[in-house]
């Protein structure tokens, strides 16, 4: 076996160039708990890859609620998500995409996280199977340089649908842990839905938690506390986000966790305002 | 508390009035020092951190064990944390008891279980400018740093490609 060729680094395309038709106004600028659309899947990017953009048709590049980030502008012809997706290829061709739609409110670390670790450079891309479809989700999905040249190909024989390319091509198709996560939000009706369940997610699930860190930890981290909002229902889970969004270089099973100041097994039910400490290989003495 | 932190040197004397006892006919101490090499890397200085809430706790549990594995009088430990020269005392461990036996099964005990158990982490700083945590990232830092020549080669596990 040949060594692999050095892994893409993958970089974050946020996908806000939709007409918005059925929504009847700019899906980007739609709020959630008082922070547009847009801003959430940037931040929530952010947290996973060093670089964010958004993809904007040329007409958009512009408008004041998009100027701000960066911009990878249309830059192919054609209809749809594969045109900013083969934009943003041909932008930065020896990175991967982490592509996603801006209207995704119940998307979460913790899938996003899952999708990184499982990422199947090799392939084309790695998406997640649709819930309710069970067709594989490509505005949620990390899309490698080697798509570029097959995306070209595909669009010019009159194809335009990046599920239906995902469908015929080499792609890593992930089960999600969360049926939920890729909901999209299309209409009025959908979006009234969205804010209410959110409300009561809010309440339900996701948790504030004070995350301290030590050592290497804290170096890798670049932070020494923070207090987080987490869907993460374990340790195990925490850590599995945390070591997504940071980079941390060592494996569960070389730590121990704490949770208020004492040792706690990985698969403990974290609560509200827990303190949790990641504890790495002790070397006192 | 029997176990605990200190930011500034081991007052070592006043430790071991600590242990005093009439019915003690002896007391063991165990010094850890910070010497100038480890695992083949010359060492210039260390630095000790702590998770000191839980590290207390679990310090405290190990001297209580040891309390009742061994019948001894009385035990302490006391572990440095912060900035440590070559030379510097890193922990202190000191037991008292009726007879010399288990006073040195006891501080062997504790000293050992110390440095497996406690939340205690170690960063060495090498001579040749590489640092790492012990236990977590040997040599992890090398190819962040620009080696002298000569540094580069004496670096037993350097990952950047040597200088010819």
């Amino acid at each position: 076996m040949t060594a692999p060729a050095k892994t893409a680094p993958v970089w974050g395309l946020i996908l806000a160039g939709g007409s918005s038709s059925r929504m009847k106004r700019d899906k980007a600028a739609l709020q959630y708990r008082g922070r547009t659309q847009l801003d959430r899947a940037f931040e929530l990017a952010g947290r996973h890859v060093s670089r964010v953009f958004v993809s904007v048709r040329a007409s958009q590049a512009d408008d004041p609620s998009r100027a701000n980030r960066p911009l990878i502008i249309d830059s192919v012809t054609g209809e749809g998500p594969i045109v900013g997706i083969r934009s943003a290829l041909a932008a930065h061709p020896q990175v991967a995409w982490l592509v996603l739609a801006c209207d995704l409110p119940f998307l979460s670390d913790a899938a996003l996280a899952h999708l990184l670790a499982e990422r199947d450079a090799s392939a084309f891309a790695t998406a997640y199977r649709s819930a309710h479809d069970g067709l594989p989700e490509p505005l949620c999905a990390v899309w490698e340089p080697k798509a570029a040249v097959a995306l070209a190909e595909y669009q010019a024989a009159g194809g335009h649908c990046p599920r239906k390319f995902l469908m015929r091509h080499a792609a890593r198709i992930l089960e999600p842990l969360d049926t939920q996560a890729l909901d999209n939000v299309n209409t009025p009706e959908e979006y009234a839905k969205a804010l209410g369940l959110l409300d009561s997610r809010s309440q339900a699930s996701a948790v504030q938690l004070k995350i301290q860190y030590y050592a290497l930890m804290r170096e890798q981290a670049g932070r020494s506390e923070e207090v987080i909002e987490t869907s993460a229902p374990t340790p195990a889970d925490l850590y599995s986000e945390l070591k997504a969004r940071y980079g941390f270089t060592l494996s569960r099973d070389q730590l121990k966790v704490a949770v208020n100041s004492e040792f706690s097994p990985w698969s403990r039910k974290l609560s509200a305002g827990d303190a949790v400490v990641f504890i790495p290989p002790v070397a006192g003495g | 508390m029997r176990f605990r932190f200190t930011q500034s040197a081991i007052d070592t004397e006043r430790a071991r009035r600590e242990l005093l006892d009439l019915g003690a006919g002896g007391y063991v101490s165990f010094e850890g020092w910070v010497r100038d090499h480890n695992e083949g890397h010359e060492v210039t200085r260390l630095e000790y951190e702590a998770f000191e809430e839980l590290a207390m706790k679990e310090g405290e549990r190990i001297l209580a064990e040891a309390s009742k594995r061994f019948p001894i009088k009385h035990a302490l430990c006391i572990h440095r944390v912060g900035d440590l020269a070559l030379a510097d005392m890193a922990v202190w461990v000191g037991v008292s008891s009726a007879h010399r036996a288990e006073a040195f099964d006891a501080c062997r005990f504790i000293i050992d279980e110390v440095k497996h158990r406690v939340p205690i982490w170690k960063k060495e700083h090498y001579r040749n400018g590489d640092s790492g945590w012990v236990n977590c990232e040997r040599c992890a830092a090398a190819p962040l740093h620009a080696h002298e020549h000569e540094d580069a080669v004496a670096h037993e596990h350097a990952v950047s490609p040597l200088p010819d």
